[in-house]
């Protein structure tokens, strides 16, 4: 284990550390997914990762 | 009984506009000066302990500094301040792309993927105005298990996890994008400041994971 992982690490836990208070704001107050939102915002991600395998698929050529 | 109010609805229609149109030529400005300082940091060949400082000093002026400056003119400074740390941090990761055969294939790849992914979204928010706000809890949940398994990750050096870990960031970070843009589009931000600094990181995390992606997937090493 080298410095540069232990300070890597530090920085993602402080990372953490600032993300943990906004997250549990968020989860709290968001508000409820009503029916079809979920749908609505999977077919966008999916085309997300359609995506990124072609690109993939094409660097992998 | 009716409760539509023209002027109400036209008033912050253009209000809605103005900070939309403020986040994007911002978020193009910023993008522009972090290409600057990432080649600028390639040139000079700065080593993995500046990118990681760089990246620590951007994480203090997001956490302290940009709460504090976010509705005045200086919190643009404080934008170009980050984003220009955080490119100036890619320069390592660059350089060893870079040192590959393919390397600047793979870069133009990821940053027009980057590209198409940020329009694509955005149009689509653009064009349906849903309202995504009912990913929030979800995303930074999903995010923080991503945090956690990179820090454990580091450590445990396990190839498929870092390649599930890349995958989940772009994934996360493209539900950010919808998030942040609906947000915009039904007036829950009204600060184009944290707005872009918002969108700026969702690019700059599904660009380096796209980068490591196609790495490992195209990279003649």
């Amino acid at each position: 284990m080298d410095a540069m992982q232990i300070a890597s690490a530090i920085f993602l836990i402080l990372v953490l550390a600032f993300l943990f208070p906004r997250a549990k704001h968020m989860f709290l107050n968001s508000p409820k997914a009503e029916s079809g939102d979920w749908s609505s915002a999977l077919l966008p991600l999916i085309a997300v990762v359609g995506f990124v395998v072609i690109l993939i698929w094409l660097v992998s050529q | 009984m009716n409760n539509y109010n023209p002027t109400i609805t036209s008033t912050s229609a253009v209000s809605i506009n103005k900070v939309l149109r403020n986040t994007y030529m911002l978020l193009s400005l910023t993008l522009l000066f972090s290409a600057v300082t990432a080649t600028a940091s390639m040139l000079l060949q700065v080593s993995h302990v500046v990118s990681l400082v760089c990246s620590f000093g951007a994480l203090g002026l997001i956490w302290f500094v940009l709460p504090r400056t976010a509705h005045s003119a200086a919190g643009i400074g404080i934008v170009f301040a980050i984003t220009g740390l955080l490119g100036f941090g890619l320069g390592p990761i660059l350089n060893h792309y870079l040192a590959l055969s393919n390397g600047s294939q793979l870069i133009a790849t990821s940053l027009g993927g980057t590209g198409i992914i940020f329009m694509a979204l955005s149009g689509y928010v653009l064009t349906t105005k849903r309202d995504f706000s009912f990913m929030g809890g979800f995303l930074m949940v999903g995010l923080i298990i991503a945090v956690l398994a990179m820090v454990a990750n580091l450590f445990l050096q396990i190839p498929a996890l870092s390649l599930a870990l890349s995958s989940a960031i772009i994934l996360i970070m493209s539900g950010l994008i919808l998030f942040d843009t609906s947000r915009i589009v039904n007036g829950g931000e009204t600060n184009y400041v944290t707005a872009t600094v918002s969108l700026y990181l969702s690019l700059y995390n599904i660009f380096v994971s796209l980068l490591h992606l196609l790495g490992i997937f195209g990279g003649d090493e």
